[in-house]
């Protein structure tokens, strides 16, 4: 402030009015690499921590379970394997995000996947219809389940976890109904058995997987140029190569993996990315860009920071609450969908048992606030990788089912308190 | 001079709670109009009335001469009306140029205008001289309540509007910073903007204002040019409703 000059108080009025120099314009980050890891980790120690536990947790499992069982556990199949097996629960979690990033919970997401899941298998197997109207109606009523829950909450104003709580109940009864006690529907359509147990060619994975590399480059050094030609606040150009050298490895990675041939004899080859697994990746991008680079999302993000402040701002906070109520029950049909194909059956039980809790447990331990106002989508597929090690590690270690239930238990209360932890250093940090 | 904001006979409560008594209030363009009263005296009630977050129970609302009924923020924005609450209203979560343009974002087809807003914030900020803020990437959160005042102000008069009101803008503010609300509280005034300031600092009002209006227990006790009261009158109408001829007949 150089031209700070005190004024007499009665002058101000009809004198000119001298503002300031702006020492805004020079007061920038450091734009270098320094800079930018000093400030990241500043982030990460007032309690910022993104993805780091999550990455972390698939690290230290993958060693762990390979360690325990070094002959089955790092095999192509069984890679693969768990990849079908985080299939239903990444997809849950994506839908909980936005629930969570509101503060708000749906208890109910799980039973909603098995009653959309019955529809969809009723659909074809009572009334003859093809695999794309059972998908219809299993995601119509994903929607108009999650209208009722969103309505019930934002309207009415009845706490989210007593609606969604009652939802678990009374949905279950209408699962058991569609379904019949003790009944099974099975679920043979061709293309929705494709979805978690059939792989797409070896050869489209690769160029599927190197679009994708090569696309996420694109945007982000094209957004990097746009910021730097005009002068606005960047991250380093490094930083960025290295986030696009990052993804494009995981991606590139994952398909190598995943392009082996796991047959079990060698009469047959058996190779290429599960089709679910294209299907996670597009609503991973669709739903990363909704929350990250919308309107829609950013008013998502301001409701769950701050409801008063976003009324005030002018955003239609009644109509946010129940729009993700209904993203979420209609990723649940998605999610009950992929089930069905992966047991190839629709059961009384389908989606009450452990999906809710591995989801919840996924978006947390992915870095989803339970107290709401952070969170993003990749959360639920970094997440759920570590729900599926931890299933698939103990499934391969045999251990008995009392102890799966108290390890998973745990994992879920180990990440909420890594949550709680986190915000109260950020509230002392001022974050 | 057609005020810009007119209210007639405002009544307002909450429950069984009367807070505002058949309250007149005139704003005009190019005029600070500085509005007074003490603690609880309705201040902030008032003001949440203007600015949609309250709907009124009686009265009358006149923007620029015409009948409207702001029933929402979304409405007053719409009509001009801009408004820095004095529990400011941001969300700690999202970054400055998030909150100044929430609600108002710039897009580009469906994806939001990151690098616009990033340049309009950047220039509003940069004429409010605020110091120290960093980066506007910074979240809220990792701000000064001060730097966190400068960012409502800032929201607020980056919008094209005609009725700017200011609950406590400097209650937070240094020195420097105070000053340099007021002169842009001054220099909004003189693009024509109409102005409401409200502060319990009387050489504020004093410096800033070309009207006061005093609030007493939820009614207006007067409403006159600063040039025409004193300082003395002007605590009198605070703390007792009237002073003079002046004020609320006992
Ligand atoms: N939402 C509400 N519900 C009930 N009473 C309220 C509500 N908001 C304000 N009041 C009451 O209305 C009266 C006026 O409050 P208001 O906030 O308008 O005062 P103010 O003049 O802004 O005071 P201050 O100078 O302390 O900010 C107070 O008695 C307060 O208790
Ligand atoms: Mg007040």
């Amino acid at each position: 402030m150089s031209t700070d000059t005190p004024k007499e108080q009665g002058a101000m009025k009809s004198g000119p009015v001298r503002m300031a120099d702006a020492d805004f314009a020079a007061d920038r980050r450091q734009n270098d690499m320094a800079g930018a890891l000093r400030d990241y980790w500043a982030q990460v120690r007032s309690g910022d921590l993104g993805a780091i536990p999550a990455i972390l947790g698939i690290v230290a499992l993958v060693a762990l379970f390979t360690a325990l069982r070094p002959e089955t556990f790092l095999t192509d199949r069984n890679i693969a394997n768990l990849f079908t097996q985080a299939l239903p629960v990444t997809i849950l979690a994506m839908g909980l995000v936005f629930v969570l990033l509101l503060g708000e919970i749906d208890l109910s997401a799980g039973v909603t996947s098995g009653v959309c899941a019955a529809v969809m298998a009723k659909l074809i197997v009572d009334s003859g219809q093809p695999w794309y109207v059972a998908v219809l109606g299993a995601v119509v009523t994903g929607i108009v389940i999650g209208t009722a829950i969103g309505w019930l909450v934002a309207v009415i104003r009845i706490p989210s976890f007593v609606v969604t709580l009652a939802l678990f109940l009374g949905l279950q009864g209408i699962t058991l109904r569609l379904v019949g006690e003790g009944g099974t529907v099975p679920v043979r359509d061709d293309v929705i058995v494709a979805l978690a147990n059939k792989n797409m060619p070896v050869a489209l994975g690769w160029a599927l997987a190197a679009a994708c590399a090569a696309g996420y480059a694109a945007v982000q050094l094209w957004r990097w140029r746009q910021q730097h030609s005009r002068g606005l606040s960047v991250k380093p150009l490094q930083m960025v190569v290295a986030r696009v050298a990052v993804v494009a490895a995981a991606l590139l990675g994952g398909t190598l993996l995943l392009s082996q041939d796991r047959a079990p004899s060698p009469l047959i080859t058996l190779a290429g990315i599960p089709w679910g697994v294209l299907l996670v990746g597009v609503l991973l991008i669709a739903c990363t860009f909704v929350l990250g680079r919308t309107p829609y999302g950013r008013h998502v993000y301001a409701v769950g920071g701050n409801a008063e402040a976003a009324r005030r701002a002018g955003v239609n906070v009644t109509r946010i609450r129940i729009s993700v109520f209904m993203i979420a029950s209609t990723l649940a049909a998605i999610a009950g969908i992929v089930a069905a194909s992966r047991l190839n059956s629709v059961t009384p039980s389908s989606g009450a048992g452990n999906d809710l809790l591995y989801a919840v447990g996924a978006a947390v331990i992915g870095g989803t606030s339970l107290f709401g106002g952070r969170g993003k989508a990749r959360d639920a597929v970094l997440g759920g990788l570590v729900i599926a090690i931890i299933d698939n590690g103990l499934g391969l270690l045999g251990t008995k089912a009392y102890l799966n239930f108290l390890i998973t238990g745990s994992v879920l209360l180990l990440a909420a308190s890594i949550d709680a932890l986190a915000r109260r250093r950020r509230s002392s940090a001022g974050r | 001079m057609t005020p810009v904001l007119d209210l007639r006979g405002i009544d307002k409560s909450f429950g069984s709670v009367q807070v505002l008594h058949d309250v007149d209030f005139v704003a005009y363009p190019g005029e600070v109009t500085a509005l007074v009263g003490d603690n609880g005296a309705g201040k902030t009630t008032l003001v949440k009335c203007i600015g949609g977050v309250h709907d009124l129970d009686r009265g009358e609302f006149y923007f620029d001469g015409v009948p409207v009924r702001p029933r929402s923020p979304r409405d007053a924005n719409a009509l001009g009306i801009e408004i820095v609450h004095q529990d400011l209203a941001l969300c700690e979560n999202l970054d400055i140029v998030e909150n100044m343009f929430l609600g108002r974002e710039r897009t580009r087809g469906l994806s939001l205008d990151y690098s616009t807003m990033e340049e309009e914030a950047t220039r509003v900020l940069s004429n409010l001289s605020v110091r120290t803020i960093g980066s506007v990437r910074r979240p809220v959160a990792a701000l000064s309540g001060g730097q966190r005042q400068t960012v409502a102000i800032a929201r607020a008069v980056l919008w094209d509007s005609r009725l700017v009101v200011l609950d406590e803008p400097a209650a937070a503010l240094g020195v420097a910073q105070t000053q340099q609300v007021l002169e842009l509280v001054r220099r909004l005034a003189d693009k024509g903007l109409a102005v409401v300031l409200i502060s319990h600092n009387m050489n504020d009002v004093f410096a800033v204002s070309d009207r006061i209006a005093a609030l007493y227990l939820g009614r207006m006790a007067a409403q006159v040019r600063t040039s025409d009261i004193t300082h003395r009158e002007v605590v009198e109408l605070i703390t007792a409703g009237r002073s003079g001829k002046l004020g609320l007949r006992a």
